[in-house]
């Protein structure tokens, strides 16, 4: 279940930002403001694509002081199962439709101390909308922005209207790399570093910041999962007694939503842990694709993450 | 030889073994029998390892068993501060924690007071506890809050124990305040002031 | 949804002479915290929507009779104890959150009491119980004469415990507690979920409280979820707090067969669960309902509830909640209205 009912929105623009990356804006009907957020927060959009219904997330990057609109921006993904493409195609101004409120998976530490923001590509958007609560609030604060091109640095002109100082743009094709190991040796005590971005490049700041002496606490990051696909299989429910058929681009979590279960999530990525479910009978293989269950877990077969995990074998029940 | 500390509801601290990280720099902080814990280590460090630490070491018996100075003197640490009380100690560890980068592990070890007030410091730079390594060695006397005036009373040894300030008979217990760095007292015999039971030496 | 409130709100005391009383419509409306006649910990949430109608749980934040005395007593509290409301440097934001809530609710809820206007940042509030005109811009601590957190909350009754979310654990950072039974905010600050439940017996061992945050890390906003607690109290003390014990812990012991059905308090905590929406924090309203033993008895299915209750309550849980001074005392007052017959299931009264 969605947790919370979904907000009726109008699509009042779509702009072309550059050659891979289109920005939405939503309004509420009655033009009154839509919910408040804190930055870093997303929302899941409700697509109705033919007979499917697809639920993806993507980060607010509007800013929190100004909830007249949302703003999301989506990076066109051709090798993708769907989600990114059905926005570039099928979405136009004036179209209805529905988004979750926003819940924050990624938000920055209050506390005082500095925040160091590491950015690759489209992974900017979550920071687009922290940055503007930050100047508004004060603190300290950096943001490194990798990008492959130029043309491909969307809001970088806006960025550095807005944080000045603060921006460091990294740009790729003109040789241009984010010292990964000089940042994370010079932080003050106290800093936090949140990381946002494609996976292998979270993967290594993760990597580079354990080696360099940092406690996990210190350091955040969220990233796009998106449900891998795989052989399609069946799975069963005890609960409310259905055998459920999972396609190849589908995952359990959507093939229950399409069968009428109404199955908790929250980040629909397999990263926070809400669509943790029990294994009640087993005869195959678990492939399980998230990063909440530890390995234990993992290796005894008991919890699920229907959100991205898959099966191949023979029986698989969940309780749900 | 660690202490053994009975486990305890989830607010009292559980401290662990220290063991050497991979990190740009090490922030070594004890006391008395402390120092025994940090010669162990030095057991088994890497190469390198002491070339980037600084050590606090508070030496409250200057000549006594638990007096390790000429032994952490040797380990050619190019910071080594000793102080004569925790509390003396502790505005220099401040300073250093301020210029520290983050990457400096932390390594907090001796009686409970000084993991106690070394670890609140630490917070108070901004760093969080979890990240931080403990081991517990030598004694177990307290700080603890009295709950009523909000004194402070340290080195308290016995359960029940007077509030240094306002000198109330208090219940010592085992729940725990990392912002204080101390533990709460709570009047025992509120019920029945003239109830008076024996002080019996817990915290040692 | 509103309601036309018509309360009559009375002038009594929480303290010295004890001049609190509920009347009959306050007694039938409260939250009584037994579905059945046994008691055990559970994480017993539920959603906070669509209250029943003539109950405590009409309103997401409710107002009663009590309200204009509750304020007052807090005031006393808070002139003698300013430790009592803290909020720690980064939870302002959260304070603003809160702020917004309370009164977004209050308004909604009781239109005839409270009003409030907004023009962006320019807000406009109305307390007419408490006389209070306000005019002031959202997010500037400067045009309130407190901070955001103590100045509604000097307005709502209840206390109200503010987190920040870290490292997937919820952390007190801030609060104004002035009827709690019998922990310290000040001691208490800054503690994570599992910290400020550590004296809890049993419970952890259950994995309740793992369970419980998971629940809470969950709520989102506008999808507030509730549960209820519950201990009792000598004279319907609000102040129950440790740092005043060696003052009220005596009164542990007056509790007689004579004085049992006046003096002793059954005391509802219903907690509510409340996600921040700039701040990405949580409120957790604590409100206080007490029912003296002879309210009890008014309600005929609560006094054999609670008798049985009482009876089979696991004795840590007994001592933990501080009852072992009187329990039997009232059990035994309590026995007179029990005929041994069955209860009818859920906690409303037939």
């Amino acid at each position: 279940m969605s947790v919370n009912p979904m907000l009726d929105v109008i699509v009042t623009d779509v702009v072309e930002v550059n050659s891979l990356i289109k920005r939405f804006h939503f309004k509420l009907p009655d033009g009154s403001p839509l919910p408040a957020f804190s930055g870093g927060a997303h929302v899941v959009i409700e697509m109705q694509d033919g007979e499917q219904i697809r639920r993806t997330p993507y980060s607010l990057m509007s800013s929190p002081l100004d909830t007249s609109d949302y703003q999301i921006s989506i990076r066109r993904d051709d090798e993708g199962r769907g989600g990114s493409l059905y926005m570039h195609r099928e979405v136009s101004k004036g179209m209805k439709m529905r988004l979750s409120p926003p819940t924050n998976l990624f938000a920055l530490d209050n506390r005082s101390g500095k925040q160091l923001m590491i950015a690759g590509g489209i992974g900017i958007t979550p920071f687009l909308a922290q940055t503007a609560q930050m100047i508004a609030r004060g603190g300290a604060f950096e943001l490194h922005y990798g990008v492959r091109s130029r043309e491909l640095g969307s809001y970088i002109d806006e960025l550095g209207a807005r944080i000045g100082h603060r921006l460091h743009c990294y740009i790729g094709d003109e040789g241009q790399k984010i010292d990964f190991d000089g940042l994370l040796s010079s932080q003050p005590a106290g800093t936090h570093v949140y990381v946002c971005g494609p996976e292998p490049m979270i993967n290594h700041v993760l990597e580079r910041a354990k080696a360099n002496g940092w406690p996990d606490s210190h350091v955040h990051y969220e990233h796009f999962a998106k449900a891998p696909a795989g052989q399609p299989f069946t799975f069963e429910l005890k609960a409310s007694g259905k055998t459920i058929e999972v396609g190849e681009n589908q995952s359990m979590l959507e093939a229950m939503e399409a069968a009428g279960i109404d199955a908790p999530y929250l980040c629909r990525g397999g990263a926070c842990g809400h669509c943790e479910s029990d294994v009640i009978e087993v005869d195959g293989e678990v492939q399980h694709e998230d990063h909440w269950l530890d390995d234990d877990e993992k290796a005894s077969g008991k919890k699920i993450m229907p959100c991205v995990s898959r099966f191949c074998g023979k029986r698989l029940v969940i309780d749900r | 030889m660690s202490s053994e500390i009975p486990p305890s509801i989830k607010s009292r601290p559980v401290y662990g073994t220290l063991s050497p990280v991979e990190a740009n720099a090490h922030l070594i902080i004890a006391d008395d029998a402390g120092g025994s814990v940090i010669l162990e280590l030095a057991k088994q460090v890497p190469d390198g390892f002491w070339d980037k630490a600084e050590i606090h070491y508070t030496n409250t018996n200057p000549g006594g068993e638990q007096d390790h100075t000429e032994a952490l003197e040797a380990l050619g640490c190019p910071r080594l501060f000793i102080a004569p009380t925790i509390h003396s100690a502790l505005p220099r560890l401040r300073r250093s924690l301020e210029r520290s980068k983050m990457g400096t592990q932390l390594y907090l070890t001796g009686s409970e007071q000084l993991l106690s007030l070394a670890m609140k410091t630490g917070m108070e730079a901004g760093l969080d506890y979890a990240g931080m390594q403990t081991q517990h060695r030598g004694s177990l006397a307290r700080r603890m809050q009295c709950v009523h005036c909000k004194g402070f009373t340290e080195d308290v040894t016995t359960n029940p124990a007077n509030c240094s300030h306002c000198e109330l008979l208090l219940l010592v217990r085992d729940h725990y305040s990392r912002r204080f760095a101390a533990f709460q007292g709570v009047n025992i015999n509120a019920e029945d002031p003239t109830d008076i039971p024996e002080k019996v030496e817990e915290f040692l | 949804m509103s309601t036309a409130s018509k309360i009559e709100f009375r002038d009594e005391t929480f303290r010295d002479d004890f001049t609190f009383k509920n009347s009959p419509e306050t007694v039938l409306r409260a939250p009584f915290p037994f579905d059945n006649d046994e008691y055990m910990y559970a994480v017993n949430m539920e959603l906070h929507k669509d209250g029943k109608k003539g109950t405590a749980f009409e309103q997401p934040i409710d107002v009663d009779e009590h309200y204009l005395s509750e304020m007052h007593d807090r005031a006393l509290v808070l002139d003698e104890d300013p430790l009592r409301c803290q909020s720690l440097p980064h939870m302002t934001l959260a304070g603003w959150d809160t702020l917004e809530l309370l009164m977004v609710s209050k308004a909604e809820g009781y239109p005839d009491l409270f009003s409030l206007s907004r023009d962006g940042d320019n807000w406009h509030w109305i307390n007419r119980p408490m006389n209070i005109d306000q005019k002031f811009v959202f997010g500037d601590e400067t045009t309130l004469p407190y901070g955001p957190l103590e100045y509604i909350t000097r307005q709502a009754q209840g206390d109200f415990c503010v987190l920040d979310e870290r490292d997937g654990n919820l952390w007190m950072d801030a609060g104004m507690v002035t009827t709690q039974a019998d922990w310290s905010l000040d001691f208490d600050i800054g503690m994570n979920f599992f910290e400020w439940h550590a004296p809890v017996p049993l419970a952890h061992e259950k994995g309740i409280f793992k369970r419980a945050l998971k629940y809470l890390l969950a709520i989102q906003q506008s999808n507030p979820a509730r549960r209820l607690n519950w201990t009792m109290t000598v004279n319907p003390r609000l102040d129950t707090s440790p740092e005043h014990y060696h003052q009220w812990g005596p009164e542990n012991t007056h509790i007689t067969p004579e004085n049992v059905a006046d003096k002793l308090f059954l005391r509802i905590e219903l907690q509510s669960f409340w996600r921040l929406p700039r701040s990405n924090g949580m409120l957790f309203p604590i409100r206080c309902y007490m029912l003296s033993m002879r309210d009890l008895t008014t309600v005929p299915k609560w006094a054999k509830r609670f008798h049985r209750v009482l009876n089979t309550l696991p004795p840590e849980i007994g001592s933990y909640k501080g009852l072992d001074n009187f329990r039997q005392i009232a059990i035994d007052y309590l026995a007179n209205y029990d005929d041994g017959k069955d209860t009818s299931p859920g906690p409303f009264p037939d």
